[in-house]
């Protein structure tokens, strides 16, 4: 049992280490652009990066977890598509979720 | 001076507009970050993480998904270098996003651009890229957006370890589903014709592809990879 302030201190050097690691990721995205001009092709690659890299983080969820989850995105893509508030859209797919799985699809 | 003076006033003004418009665009993020960050202190009290060791996480590595997985991983001995390696390639990503949004920082002065790269992550650089696309990002709107999030990632992940396992299952109120569905929301409203279908269709085969056959989370950066070279290759110069 842990008290509120145990600190074991091999947790605490991967603690730092992954923190390290992370903003070296956050980072270099920003070092890696310094100078470069950026137009045509490569302004097209970048366009695509928001859709692109948040549907891969999303896939796992909506398209292999089950039916009701992927039915459900459905719904919230809907919402999403006829300008719904973030808010709602998000509601939409919650309470989306929770009909299907309670209807056993 | 009295025109000096003016022309800081505005700029002032302008400055807290914009960070309330930021401040306003985050709160429906709250909804997702409260629990999941909850939910993770919970997790890792499971796995014998103290509220301290909790907060330390969450305060200097402050990554959602790679939070949960290496929680996932914890076990003694420690495999500091293993957890080290996936944080690395979890996060990957970030370097996308972060090459991205540096495009639009020009407005903001070059000392800054460091500590708003720490406090970014998926939800923030949503968002923020969101408004990048409409109109030009100012300080403001980022520090509205992204900083809020920080404070309430650490202090909710160090409450939920503080309460344990008492909180509950998310999935029966459809809180799991919560933050996939807000990214599904931020993904359309990036929607600029057919070819953004063929990106979004092109990331999730790959990724879905990649998250069958390998271990690991690598899917979220051949997915993402997959959709960006898409892009690229239907870019025909004539347009311009």
């Amino acid at each position: 049992m842990s008290g509120l302030f145990t600190l074991h201190w091999t947790w605490f050097l991967a603690i730092i280490g992954m923190g390290l690691a992370t903003y070296t990721t956050r980072i270099s995205g920003l070092l890696l652009m310094r100078g470069v001009v950026v137009k045509g092709r490569l302004k097209a690659a970048l366009d695509a990066v928001p859709p692109s890299v948040l549907m891969a983080v999303i896939t796992p969820t909506i398209l292999m977890t089950g039916r009701a989850e992927s039915l459900a995105a459905v719904a919230t893509a809907i919402a999403a598509f006829m300008r719904a508030p973030l808010l709602l859209t998000i509601l939409i797919g919650m309470i989306s979720v929770v009909g299907l799985r309670w209807l056993g699809l | 001076m009295t025109e000096l003076y003016v022309k800081e006033t505005e700029a002032k003004r302008a400055f807290s507009s914009d960070l309330r418009a930021g401040f306003v665009d985050m709160t429906p993020m709250l909804l997702v970050y409260v629990p999941v960050a909850m939910l993770w202190g919970a997790v890792a009290t499971a796995k014998g993480f103290s509220p301290l060791e909790a907060f330390l996480m969450s305060f200097f590595v402050y990554a959602g998904t790679a939070q949960f997985i290496a929680v996932d991983m914890w076990r003694e001995p420690l495999p500091i270098a293993v957890l080290i390696f996936t944080t690395f390639v979890v996060n990957l990503r970030l370097v996308m996003m972060s090459a991205s949004i540096s495009r639009h920082m020009d407005t903001i002065a070059k000392r800054l651009h460091p500590f708003l790269m720490y406090i970014l992550t998926d939800e923030a650089w949503a968002i923020v890229e969101r408004r990048a696309a409409a109109e030009r990002l100012t300080l403001g709107y980022f520090l509205g957006v992204a900083l809020p999030l920080w404070p309430t990632w650490f202090l909710s992940s160090t409450m939920g370890a503080a309460l344990g396992t008492g909180i509950g299952n998310p999935a029966t109120i459809g809180l799991d589903f919560a933050y996939a569905a807000m990214l599904l929301c931020i993904v359309i409203g990036f929607w600029r014709g057919p070819r953004t279908g063929v990106v979004i269709a092109v990331s999730g085969l790959i990724a879905a592809a990649a998250k069958f056959y390998l271990p690991g989370p690598w899917y979220i950066l051949l997915g993402g990879l997959a959709g960006v070279a898409a892009a690229a290759l239907l870019h025909s110069e004539e347009e311009a």
